[in-house]
């Protein structure tokens, strides 16, 4: 198969899947039309009345899916930007999250949460969020945040199988930047497993989403001054691979956690916890973490957004601190 | 080539509305550009006068690469400052100057945004390692501290090669693996004139990692058959030249070998093995590695999907692969996820070896030198072309019934050929 885009993953794993499953159907924001992003494009055509164009409302988006998830249906809501998504927190949250636990496992509730996040774009403060630390702590949903087109395939369709809410996060910059040979790509992954993406002695890093493309660009260069850097792709952040994340920690010692949301409360915080918690005694340095700083907001110029984004450089620069420290 | 439209990362140029010479006004449309998005008119950033075109029409680029040069206004005559017209690249978002794959190429703004990052100095948020020239010899970390008491050894006047003098696991690591120090207080000695240290590169150093591993953690069985290849070696003589005319290939034994291989593996699943994550993973598709021997170190390329293949892709994929890693063009995929190895040891004139498996995986076989031997034929002594094929195989995973019953179909195949 020739190469695919990050978006045509995500085209031909629903497509292939809505024709596999009849309960599957598509609900959002212009999904009809194909989504700002192109992800449903020509899916309405095909599956006729499956593929559901929503008012704007986010909340109601979400309530209707959770309603027909009741239902035994296998909804796919849409959220045309992941900034828009904190409308349905409360849904999520007090209902989605919970529904199983509530029915103590009598009941499941089946639905999937596509939507795209993250910056890089020059998308300014309203597209261009990072929302996955306010999801991560719910223990009822699911988190998945891929990076190469393989993985969304392989994701999305665990996802769709999957009897619990799962947010599928899909960083918009890579939608179109990131191609891969899908059928020569490493063997599928499931829900709660990372990747070592690149194996290396002196740190390691771990990152998800744009950050990993990043992460591995900049160990690539790393590798060109000796220093040879372990890059962890988490894949999933709920539940976590907490396996891979420790045995990397303690293979290397050092730890450089990368992110793009902001810094403080950032799920970067969690990681750095669980490795400080169980690989004390094999860290040769401070957990080390490279996010976004405390501004409330995706600055919209350039050079700003440029200022607040970590990128190849910042984490290299990061890398070899702690590699020589 | 600007950013029209978040996720878009190439444009094209559908049509040019101005030639050189031509007078431009500010936002005078110079061209219409087609992205996977939207159609529109690129309007000028400058007035002035326009110069050379850079890219051109039908022709597609990455955002931000420059797409055409106009003089500007009041800079006077030709002589004048010509911006490189790139538009400004909304992304603004640089792939600076590190290299990148370029399947992970990020489109590099050219001109002016590529000056405005370097201002930027890398932001370290957050607490971080914080450098200072103090002596930190004895801050030691809690790594260096557990390593230090398992071993038993003295931290004390040992320095570092950290911070500050500081004792770096890596330090502790490699004064274990130098064993104790002849003197206690005093360097060990070291000779120039009798030896040099030889430094690992990173190929050599993951290379003697594995095999450790596989040392250590796998018991390892051995085995031997030999095979009549006569019929095959006049296959090849044969087919040769038919190789050489068609595919450009120079044909050798290892694609039938392989081939034949990919079939016994069919009988016997289980040697298309790997351990990952603690449990054994039988897997469906062959994903043969083949070892080559560079002069930079062993590497084993993966043909992937190998069952699927016939000879003469096999022999095609085989001589690709090989030549890449002579080239060291070999991609991060192409030595990944091998699930069974082959290896060639006959190259080297070896007639039996006993090759380490390749882990994770559960088995290697080698392929040894062709040699004419009289053997009994019946009752007959004949001149045959015989070759003897070893088998190392994780014990763990099977036993010798599996073994050399796919010892014994591979066998059974290569003498089979006529």
């Amino acid at each position: 198969m020739a190469e695919m885009t990050v978006i045509e993953a995500i085209r031909t794993t629903l497509d292939e899947e809505m024709g596999r499953d009849s309960r599957i159907f598509i609900l959002g924001e212009d999904v009809e039309a194909g989504g700002v992003f192109r992800a449903t494009e020509g899916l309405v055509a095909k599956y006729p009345g499956r593929v559901i164009d929503s008012p704007l409302a986010e909340s109601s988006i979400i309530g209707v899916a959770i309603g027909a998830a009741h239902y035994g249906l296998r909804p796919v809501a849409e959220i045309q930007f992941a900034d828009f998504i904190h409308a349905a927190f409360d849904h999520l949250c007090s209902e989605a999250s919970r529904w199983s636990y509530r029915t103590r496992g009598d009941a499941c509730l089946p639905m999937v949460v596509r939507t795209p996040w993250g910056g890089g774009v020059h998308g300014g403060q309203h597209h261009s969020q990072s929302i996955e630390a306010y999801y991560t702590h719910l223990p009822g949903i699911k988190v998945v945040a891929p990076s190469f087109p393989a993985d969304y395939r392989s994701l999305l369709k665990a996802a769709l199988a999957d009897l619990n809410p799962v947010l599928f996060l899909e960083h918009k910059r890579t939608y179109r930047l990131i191609r891969q040979d899908v059928a020569n790509a490493p063997a599928e992954t499931v829900i709660g497993r990372a990747r070592i993406a690149r194996k290396g002695t002196d740190l390691t890093i771990y990152a998800y989403g744009l950050m990993l493309h990043e992460s591995l660009a900049a160990a690539a260069a790393l590798a060109s001054e000796g220093i040879e850097a372990t890059v962890v792709d988490l894949l999933t952040l709920q539940p976590l691979d907490v396996e891979t994340i420790l045995e990397s920690a303690r293979a290397t010692g050092k730890a450089l956690i990368v992110h793009e949301d902001t810094l403080t409360g950032g799920f970067g915080g969690e990681l750095a916890a669980l490795i400080a918690e169980h690989a004390f005694e094999h860290l040769d340095a401070p957990i080390r973490r490279l996010c976004a700083p405390d501004i409330p907001a995706m600055p919209y110029h350039p050079n700003m957004e440029h200022f607040f984004m970590p990128d190849r450089e910042k984490i290299a620069a990061a890398a070899r601190d702690l590699a020589a420290y | 080539m600007p950013q029209l439209g978040e996720s878009v990362t190439e444009g094209t140029i559908l049509r040019w509305l101005k030639k050189p010479g031509d007078t431009i006004r500010l936002d005078e449309p110079l061209c219409e550009i087609e992205t996977e998005k939207v159609t529109a008119e690129l309007p000028s950033e400058f007035e002035g006068v326009m110069g050379e075109i850079l890219v051109p029409e039908g022709e597609t680029v990455a955002i931000g690469a420059p797409l055409c040069t106009v003089t500007v206004a009041g800079e006077g005559g030709p002589s004048g400052q010509s911006p490189s017209f790139a538009a400004s690249p909304a992304g603004g978002w640089s792939g600076g100057p590190m290299a990148i794959p370029p399947d992970e190429a990020v489109p590099a703004p050219a001109g002016a945004p590529a000056a405005a990052v370097a201002q930027h100095p890398p932001e370290t948020p957050g607490p971080g390692p914080q450098h200072s020239p103090e002596d930190r010899s004895r801050f030691y970390s809690p790594a260096v501290m557990r390593l230090a008491k398992e071993h038993g050894i003295d931290l004390e006047g040992m320095r570092g090669s950290g911070v500050g003098g500081r004792i770096t696991r890596k330090d502790i690591e490699a004064r274990i693996a130098s064993g104790p120090p002849a003197i206690a207080g005093k360097p060990a000695a070291t000779d120039d004139a009798m030896y040099e240290v030889v430094r690992f590169s990173a190929t050599r150093r993951t290379i003697a990692d594995n095999l450790s591993r596989s040392n250590i953690e796998a018991p390892q069985a051995w085995t031997m058959v030999e095979v009549d290849v006569s019929g095959l070696a006049t296959l090849r003589e044969r087919e040769k030249e038919r190789f050489a005319r068609e595919l450009g290939i120079e044909l050798t034994m290892l694609p039938y070998f392989t081939a034949a291989v990919c079939e016994a593996i069919g009988e016997f699943p289980i040697l298309n093995s790997r351990w990952e994550d603690g449990e054994l993973r039988r897997y469906r598709a062959l994903q043969i590695g083949v070892a080559v021997a560079t002069d930079h170190g062993l590497v084993v390329p993966v043909i992937h999907n190998a069952g699927e293949m016939n000879v003469a892709g096999l022999a095609r994929a085989i001589a690709d692969l090989a030549r890449r890693a002579h080239e060291r063009r070999l991609r991060v995929e192409d030595v990944e996820g091998g699930t069974f190895t082959v290896n060639n040891t006959g190259a080297f004139g070896s007639i039996a070896s006993k090759p380490l498996v390749n882990y994770p995986q559960v088995a290697i076989v080698s392929m040894e030198r062709v040699v004419k031997r009289p053997v009994v034929v019946g009752d007959a002594i004949a001149i045959r072309s015989m070759v003897n094929v070893c088998l190392s195989f994780d014990h763990r995973v099977m036993d010798g019934l599996e073994a050399g019953g796919f010892l014994a179909s591979l066998k059974r195949r290569l003498e089979g050929i006529a």
